[in-house]
């Protein structure tokens, strides 16, 4: 049951609109129930030939030889394609945007780094009769060691997965390993803390598993174009991609999609538009590329797993006054998106809360498994789990309920959050109260008071060094820009035990010269990564 | 070698060259036409691909196409008569029961199968007969309300 | 040996679109010569109802039926760029987009209307029905068919707009992480009512209590769709689902739904929902979006809502029936905790 809380920010909203906020039917739905919607695969075309991919059984092994001599020779089979067929074979999702080196193969050459790395395509005239060519592939591999932990992958001497990051990190800014996030003095602040409580949070690898499985079918046009019917999530991500692959001009390709059978992040990869056009160009027919169930399942990338560790300093009055996160996030064996998700990652921390001291270090790992993408709530999921979590321990360890807790950490408007941003429309506060009500969770007067919309601003105040002139500190730092070091919360009288006033956390460095916020860049400017 | 079947489809008499070992979601698909039949694991595990089959809900992904012979098949493309929807249909719209939509087909043929054995089902009737359906997107919430719906709109037209 | 009934509770927020921006999307809106619309765009419809969307913000601020516009998706040959449907973008960004262009082909139509009506375009306003008339003077309209007409055949003007919404791209700093993630948050809080039973340490999902703020609903019944289907998910996340069961160990992956599990429309529980809307600043009508957020909440709050029946707190997702059982048996037996009122 949904209901609307209208009186809740009325003054903020004009509610005289006359087609927004109906619940006007979907423009889709008719298609949907009389089950004509057409998704990529509702397309018929004679002739029709299959691809699949022959995958590695080995999760980190040298190829020594392959014959696929027999395969080629098999009924149905119109084509091998290798490596070598490939007319870029390495690439790198988010190079689109210039961020990041070119690390993955389309094809494997020389080395397979995880279980399920494509190494040929076999084109046939059905899915059938691909899978029996491929049987009949002889491929010989030495098996190399592996690695499938994250803190594993980054000692000394563990096995190198990626030779483009031989190191088994991400690179951050040509020179770090890691993306860091700092805000005030996090030591200073532990060493002032009532409590400090630390844990570690392990999420799983998670499937995508949209009811309809990734797929493509590439279609030889008139005039040398091709057209291609996608289940892709982002269309020219894709077709730029798969130009690239393919050493295309991008207006060569014509994609076609937009009703899609489920996504959740599992279908922004590009896993079967690049081979499925190289397939169609090296046999002139309309080529298919389809992932089974199996494939979705493993091979299709997933959510990669995150470690994240949290250390948490707490003051009896209910403050927390440092947060400090460590997390590595298991990339697989190629880079795909993850090493997005880390920034976006250390942009969360820490959380909807006010907390004058924040670090964090977040890593971009490396390890012998199928890549790991983008899903739903990507970079955010897990380290909202982990302090969620960690929130209700903070909690129980100072004796306060975990509701009135958080909302008296809750940002508020004019707060300053740890990547020095003012916070604003906040509204945590506020669906804390209406979650409350609803639940008959009582809260007490004070908490049932409490405005997203006031008591912010004067509370852990640092320079909000995006508003400062450029190009430097000024020697006389204004008035209103100074750095505050206090800490003004309401206080609710909740200590279970009377505790003196707690020292002023440590106020965060003094701001380098000023960077504008947002203003237009490149990811290669961002992090100096560029490398086409 | 291929072998001749016949069987109806949603009242028409349907004939098809198949080859050994052709599963029912590929011969409907590919070689009858009828689009309606999603394929969602070509392995029995997530009821996409549902048509009823003499009445009962097959897993078409996993049945013989040479079996089918003789046999009356239905599939979404046959809910609906003319422009007049299905009560099932009208009930999943009604209730935003679909959102990527490609689960749909085979969850209106599970449906439908159970209220053309059972009139008026009770909630825990439309779970059991919609637990072989695997949807990713809705939460199920909606579905069963709509096929609940649709049970209390037919037996309302009847009455 | 018992049920124990738990209580747990998390409070998140979301940010909209991609991380530190730079993902522009565009939007082309033209009027067919007798006055209905079209959008095209190269966006993805994957079920979070995109095209809808689309057309209910296309349809508002161009002052027409939502039933004369119609949204086309996804032809790189006749849509114009769009970054993806991901990172909860398609509301926030899209909708900016369409609005502009939806703004720019208005702007042309009661120029139209203006000329045919023979008074200033500032003395105009659509009804939303199809109308245009003078403010003031409602007798004195002409329906947006007409103007269409006049526009296409006699004025020789095109009503038509683009539009294109890009938040820049914001840098990053390598010592502090000083960056704009993002221009606007969601927001929600959820409470959840848990049973373990402690001899099998299996976790029923009782109610989902929740509250989201989401700038502005554009349609209450897609809300609802993404709500209660992300908290499915979230529950999913919690409880179920792993592609490596024993991870980092790799072995034993599931290969089909018999083995990669999920709740089915059995394991579901009621939860009621309220919406809250602060409109953001740079939202279309104030719209975040809410693809992503709704099931964030939910895998915390569930294992929150364990410790409260049972006294332990597993913190490697998904908490399985073997994992409760064995912190249980760790911890010496179930210890409830005292009742979240």
């Amino acid at each position: 049951m949904l209901e609307f809380r209208k009186d809740i920010f009325a003054d903020e909203r004009d509610d005289n609109l006359l087609e927004i906020g109906q619940p006007t039917q979907r423009q889709d739905m008719l298609g949907h129930v009389t089950a004509t919607s057409r998704y990529y695969d509702d397309h018929r075309f004679a002739n029709l030939l299959h691809l699949k991919v022959l995958r590695s059984p080995h999760a980190h092994a040298r190829i020594r030889s392959i014959d696929d001599s027999a395969a080629a020779r098999a009924p149905g089979v119109k084509r091998i394609i290798r490596a070598a067929d490939v007319p870029v074979n390495l690439n790198t999702l988010l190079s689109l945007m210039q961020f990041g080196k070119d690390d993955e193969p389309s094809l494997a050459t020389d080395v397979v780094r995880y279980k399920g790395e494509p190494i040929l395509g076999i084109v046939a005239t059905s899915e059938r009769a691909a899978l029996e060519a491929m049987a009949l592939v002889r491929i010989s591999y030495d098996p190399l060691p592996a690695v499938f932990d994250v803190e594993e992958a980054l000692k000394p001497g563990a096995p190198s997965v990626n030779p483009t990051y031989p190191k088994n990190t991400f690179e951050y800014h040509g020179k770090y390993d890691h993306q860091k996030l700092r805000f005030g003095d996090v030591d200073a602040a532990f060493a002032q803390a009532d409590v400090v409580l630390e844990d570690r949070y392990q999420m799983s690898p998670i499937e995508h598993a949209p009811t309809e499985t990734n797929g493509s079918i590439a279609v030889p046009d008139t005039n040398g174009r091709i057209v291609v019917y996608t289940s892709t999530q982002a269309l020219f991500f894709s077709l730029d991609t798969a130009a690239k692959i393919n050493a295309l001009p991008s207006n060569q390709l014509h994609f076609i999609g937009g009703t899609v059978g489920g996504g959740f992040g599992g279908k922004v990869d590009t896993m079967t538009e690049p081979l499925a056009i190289l397939a169609a160009r090296l046999t002139g027919a309309p080529v298919r590329y389809r992932f089974s169930r199996h494939e979705e399942m493993q091979f299709g990338s997933p959510r990669g797993a995150e470690r994240i560790y949290i250390k948490d300093g707490i003051m009896r009055d209910g403050r927390i006054i440092a947060r400090q996160v460590r997390a590595y996030f298991d990339s697989g064996a190629y880079t795909r998106l993850s090493s997005y998700a880390v920034i976006k990652c250390a942009g969360h921390i820490p959380g909807p809360y006010t907390i004058p001291n924040v670090s964090a270090d977040i890593y971009c790992v490396f390890t012998n498994r199928t890549p790991a993408t983008a899903m739903r709530g990507f970079g955010v999921t897990a380290i909202d789990f982990a302090i969620e979590c960690q929130m209700d321990k903070d909690a129980v360890a100072i004796g306060m309920d975990p509701l009135e807790f958080r909302m008296l950490n809750a940002y508020r408007d004019g707060d300053m959050k740890a990547h020095r941003r003012e916070a604003k429309n906040c509204a945590l506060i506020e669906c804390a109260q209406v979650a409350a009500e609803k639940a008959q969770w009582p809260l007490r007067d004070e908490f049932r008071r409490m405005s997203s919309r006031q008591g912010g601003a004067a509370r852990a105040g640092v320079t909000d060094r995006s508003r400062m002139p450029a190009p430097a500190v000024p020697p006389r730092v204004p008035a209103s820009t100074t750095q505050r070091v206090t800490y003004e919360r309401p206080m609710p009288a909740v200590s279970p035990a009377a505790t003196p006033p707690p020292p002023p956390p440590t106020p965060p460095q003094p701001p380098a010269p000023a960077a504008s916020g947002h203003g237009a860049r490149r990811f290669s400017s961002v992090f100096g990564t560029r490398r086409r | 070698m291929k072998t001749p079947i016949q069987f109806r489809l949603n009242g028409e008499d349907v004939a098809a060259f198949v080859e050994g070992g052709a599963n029912l979601l590929d011969t409907l698909r590919e070689i009858v036409g009828d689009l309606s039949v999603k394929g969602g694991c070509w392995q029995g595990t997530c009821g996409t691909c549902t048509v009823l089959i003499d009445g009962v809900p097959r897993l078409s992904c996993i049945t013989l196409a040479e079996t089918c012979s003789g046999s009356s098949i239905e599939t979404a493309a046959g809910l609906r008569r003319g422009s007049e929807l299905h009560p099932l249909q009208i009930a999943f719209m009604e209730r935003f029961a679909a959102q990527c939509g490609y689960c749909t087909p085979g969850m209106l043929m599970a449906a439908k199968a159970l209220l053309d054995k059972n009139p008026n089902p009770t909630r825990q009737d439309v779970i059991e007969a919609i637990s072989g359906n695997i949807c990713r997107c809705t939460g199920y919430e909606p579905i069963i309300n709509a096929v609940l719906d649709a049970a209390r709109e037919h037996a309302r037209s009847r009455a | 040996m018992a049920k124990h009934h738990g209580r747990g509770v998390a409070t998140i927020n979301y940010p909209i679109g991609m991380n530190l921006g730079g993902d522009p999307s565009q939007a082309l809106v033209h009027s067919n010569p007798t006055g209905k619309f079209t959008v095209s765009l190269s966006s993805i419809d994957l079920g979070q109802g995109m095209k809808s969307v689309i057309r209910q913000i296309c349809a508002e601020t161009l002052g027409v039926p939502v039933a004369d516009v119609y949204v086309d998706t996804a032809d790189s040959d006749t849509g114009p760029h769009c970054t993806g449907s991901f990172a909860s973008r398609g509301t926030h960004r899209v909708g900016n987009a369409v609005m502009v262009a939806a703004r720019e082909a208005r702007a042309v139509m009661m120029e139209a209307a203006a000329e045919e009506l023979e008074v200033d375009p500032g003395d105009l306003e659509t009804d939303g029905r199809g109308n245009i008339r003078v403010k003031g003077a409602p007798h004195r309209s002409i329906t947006v068919r007409e103007v269409a007409m006049a526009a296409q055949f006699k004025q020789g003007k095109t009503i038509a707009g683009r539009g294109i919404f890009l938040v820049p791209l914001s840098d990053v700093d390598p010592e502090t992480g000083e960056m704009s993630p993002a221009t606007c948050y969601a927001h929600a809080c959820v409470i959840v009512d848990v049973e373990v039973d402690d001899e099998t340490g299996d976790v029923s999902v009782l109610k989902m209590t929740s509250a989201y703020e989401i700038g502005r609903a554009i349609n209450p019944k897609m809300v609802e769709q993404q709500l209660v289907g992300g908290a499915w998910m979230g529950m999913s996340h919690a409880l179920y689902e792993t592609v490596e069961p024993y991870y980092p160990d790799p072995r034993e992956g599931p290969r089909d739904f018999n083995e990669y599990l999920m709740p089915g429309p059995g394991d579901i529980c009621p939860h009621e929902i309220v919406v809250l809307e602060r409109p953001a600043p740079d939202g279309p009508f104030g719209a975040k979006g809410i693809g992503e957020m709704c099931a964030n909440p939910v895998l915390p709050a569930v294992a929150n809502a364990i410790f409260n029946a049972v006294g332990v707190r597993i913190n490697d997702l998904p908490i399985t029936p073997e994992k409760v059982l064995r912190a249980i048996k760790a911890r010496g037996g179930a210890v409830p905790q005292a009742r979240m009122r």
